[in-house]
């Protein structure tokens, strides 16, 4: 026991590149706010970061190989696990791929209850992302318990309409699951009209507080062009003001039928990225109250889709969607048998992160945690 | 009504124990210095029990309100509406396994929770709260007071020094920064009172608050301008130097996990928890003596009931905002928190001296009021638009593309 007692005796210290003595310290990968089982390597100097190293892979669960080896139908309940707060989206994500890949046409009403499901899971992200970038600023529990309040409204309807709260499994290719049972509209209607009422008590509660403010404000910001250089996509990008919304580009689903804007902030600090968020809610919202009005009716999945033993032709295909923390993308390669040759997930969450040393070099070991915190990360997506 | 007439037996109902004790000790015949440390001891026992009852009981009503705020139902499973959660945390804090790292130093390792509980109850010792109750009466007791208090700072450093440990370290070290420099408001806002009521002993400086302005509201130090400001910096920096949120730094959880109390467990973990709470009830006590008329009636008529009452009651109002605040607010920065000290507080706090002479010299009233508020209204409004031009400046637009 003595010999490592001596050098463990004091904190460590490391080498910065200019000769002096930086404290390294290990956040993660069990910390309270890492979001999971991510860690990152910070040197500081006081408090200040110097470096900071990302190690993640404590959650890899060797999700893409599984699904070469699994049949395209068995891989979408995987998917649900990737970014496991919406499973809806990933789900979406997986299925416009494979139907890229076979050519299958998806009913009308199909199309409007995933437009409905992804909007209500982004709805869900974001009410939840302000919760959480709230506790990691140190207000533990107050706005995250009333978030969750409302998120449990949503997670109410998925459970009618799929029968799972979280891991819903709802999405196939050519369509939905099953439909939406009897009153489930006038529900979801009944939800979405009395959402703006809490996102105005809570950008009551949140946006105007001055220690908010003071803490988010110019803190992580980074140009549009870096952040475009390192592929970031989501509210992050468009809080730097560079309109990129896959919805919008891409006009996948029936998007391009829906009234809806992109909001875009001026500075890209954490503080735009909240309010982003905010903003972007709202706009699910008008898609929402549409999409529940003018629901068609109609079958909800293509019947010519065959589920057992489904092949399709030899050939790739890469589909993206608009996730929640930014585009999700999926990339499958077929080689004519009933399991994908190559299956390979876009994460937004892990692609996200690679800019991190770089909002945080020079702050505050305090920044960091809102830093990351307002990347939005969910480490079942970015480990996989 | 009157404090001339002889106390009442409620009124002395506190101290019934301690002269019991004494009169029996000299009734066998003990020599009075005995008898008279005997019975200061009882009065220690009496106000450390009583404390160390309302620590338990805090851990959970925090719990309470905390679930309330949050819109959840909180602590209750032991016992009716979690009345026993307190036991059933002590138990599990006793029975846990006690880890010191390899890398600390066992001793002061094991001294600093026991260090941090000490000043917190030297310095409840010397506070008045009643007529009749005042478990040391101490001259200096103000003195007294921040000396004591000021030792809270070296157990924490001790702390986060001694585990060896790079989280402990740095609460430490945010530790040190900050309560060191919220000492100074805190102290310089108490100055304002030891001015005005020319005295240093706690029990004076309540009696001197006693009277009505108005026929109706009482003379406490708060509603005077000079005593507004005083209490208000007072409030803020008692925050701070309590550790609590929005100022929870050295012990900031989203970033150091826990601080200072990172490498402790079981019942040394307890026992910082115990000086946290401690010291929040000596300042905020500490606060009221000063500001609040301690154990003065709220209202005229109300003499009847005894003042120890009114003591508590203003202590529970006061532990209130406290939780409130930690409810609702999220923390602030380090260099912001240092910023806010000493470019706002003690700016403030050194303008609030002349500003309660001036009071002194104009014989309080309206006149005093009007010679005071230019003294803190103008800094304040100077002091506060300068420090939000950069925020009103920037409201910020976003566009929209479609």
């Amino acid at each position: 026991m003595s010999a490592p007692v001596d050098s463990l005796s004091q904190p460590r210290f490391v080498a910065g590149d200019n000769g002096d003595r930086l404290l390294q310290v290990s956040l993660g990968p069990q910390h309270p706010s890492t979001h999971g089982v991510f860690r990152m390597n910070v040197d500081l100097d006081g408090e200040t970061v110097v470096r900071l190293k990302p190690v993640f892979g404590y959650l890899h669960r060797n999700h893409e190989k599984i699904a070469e080896s699994a049949t395209y139908l068995g891989s979408i309940p995987y998917t649900d696990r990737l970014d496991y707060i919406c499973s809806l989206t990933n789900n979406w994500a997986y299925a416009l791929a494979v139907e890229k890949l076979a050519g299958i046409e998806v009913p009308e009403r199909a199309e409007y209850l995933r437009i409905i499901t992804a909007e209500l899971t982004r709805l869900i992200n974001h009410t939840a992302f302000a919760g959480f970038i709230l506790g990691d600023m140190g207000a533990w529990g107050s706005a995250l318990m009333y978030a969750f309040r409302e998120r449990e409204k949503i997670l109410d309807l998925f459970e009618d309409l799929t029968g799972a709260r979280m891991m819903c499994n709802y999405m196939r290719f050519g369509g939905c699951r099953c439909d939406t049972p009897e009153g489930w509209v006038d529900r979801a209607k009944k939800v979405v009209a009395e959402y703006p009422a809490f996102l105005d008590e809570l950008e009551q509660l949140l946006l105007g507080n001055e220690i908010l403010l003071a803490r988010t404000r110019d803190v992580g910001a980074l140009p549009a062009a870096t952040l475009l250089d390192g592929g970031i996509t989501g509210p992050l990008l468009r809080a730097a003001g560079c309109a990129y919304d896959v919805r919008k580009v891409d006009g996948y689903g029936l998007y391009s039928r829906f009234k809806f804007r992109v909001p875009l902030g001026g500075h890209g600090d954490c503080y735009d990225r909240i309010m982003i968020r905010f903003l972007e809610m709202r706009e699910s919202l008008a898609i929402l109250r549409e999409a529940l009005d003018t629901l068609p009716a109609g079958p909800v999945i293509n019947p010519k889709v065959k589920v057992r033993a489904f092949k399709p032709p030899v050939g790739e295909a890469y589909a993206r969607i608009e996730g929640p923390k930014g585009e999700l993308g999926f990339y499958l390669v077929s080689d004519g048998s009933p399991r994908p040759y190559r299956y390979r997930v876009r994460p937004p969450s892990f692609i996200n992160l690679t800019l991190l040393e770089d909002m945080c070099l020079g702050r505050d070991l305090a920044d960091v945690v809102v830093i990351l915190g307002s990347i939005d990360i969910v480490l079942g997506e970015v480990d996989r | 009504m009157s404090p001339a007439s002889a106390p009442t037996f409620l009124e002395t109902l506190p101290l019934l124990p301690q002269r019991l004790i004494g009169d029996a000790l000299r009734s066998l015949g003990i020599p009075e210095a005995f008898a008279a440390a005997a019975e200061t001891a009882v009065a220690a026992i009496i106000v450390f029990s009583l404390f160390a009852g309302m620590f338990a009981l805090l851990s959970l009503i925090e719990r309470k309100v905390l679930a309330r705020v949050q819109n959840r139902p909180g602590p209750n499973r032991v016992g009716p509406c979690g009345i026993l959660q307190p036991v059933a945390d002590g138990i599990k804090m006793l029975t846990k396994e006690d880890v010191v790292p390899v890398s600390a130093d066992r001793l002061l390792h094991f001294l600093a929770p026991v260090l941090i509980v000490i000043p917190s109850i030297l310095a409840l010792g010397v506070l008045p709260y009643g007529r009749e109750w005042v478990p040391v009466p101490a001259t200096l007791g103000l003195l007294f007071f921040f000396a004591v208090g000021a030792m809270t700072e070296l157990s924490i450093f001790l702390a986060g020094w001694a585990s060896g440990s790079k989280f402990p370290l740095l609460g430490a070290m945010r530790a040190i920064a900050q309560m060191v420099s919220y000492e100074l408001p805190l102290i310089l806002s108490a100055t304002a009172v030891v001015m005005l009521s020319g005295t240093l002993s706690l029990p004076e400086i309540v009696e001197k608050q006693g009277g009505w302005t108005l026929g109706f509201l009482p003379a406490w130090n708060l509603f005077t301008p000079w005593g507004l400001v005083a209490g208000s910096i007072f409030f803020i920096a008692g925050i701070a130097e309590a550790n609590r949120c929005p100022f929870d730094l050295p012990e900031g959880e989203s970033e150091i996990v826990a601080g200072h109390m990172t490498e402790y467990s079981g019942f040394k973990y307890a026992l910082f928890f115990m000086g946290e709470y401690l010291g929040l009830f000596a300042l905020s006590s500490l606060g009221i003596t000063l500001f609040l008329g301690g154990w003065q009636a709220p209202l005229p008529g109300l003499g009847f009931v005894p003042s120890y009452v009114w003591f508590f009651l203003k202590l529970a109002v006061v532990i209130f905002l406290f939780l409130w605040i930690r409810a609702t607010f999220p923390r602030v920065r380090m260099d912001q928190l240092m910023r806010f000290a000493w470019m706002f507080l003690i700016p403030v706090a050194l303008l609030n001296l002349p500003s309660a002479a001036v009071w002194h010299y104009a014989g309080g009233g309206l006149m005093g009021w009007l010679a005071c508020g230019p003294f803190l209204v103008l800094p304040y409004l100077a002091l506060t638009i300068h420090f939000n031009r950069k925020l009103a400046q920037s409201t910020r637009t976003y566009r929209f593309a479609e």
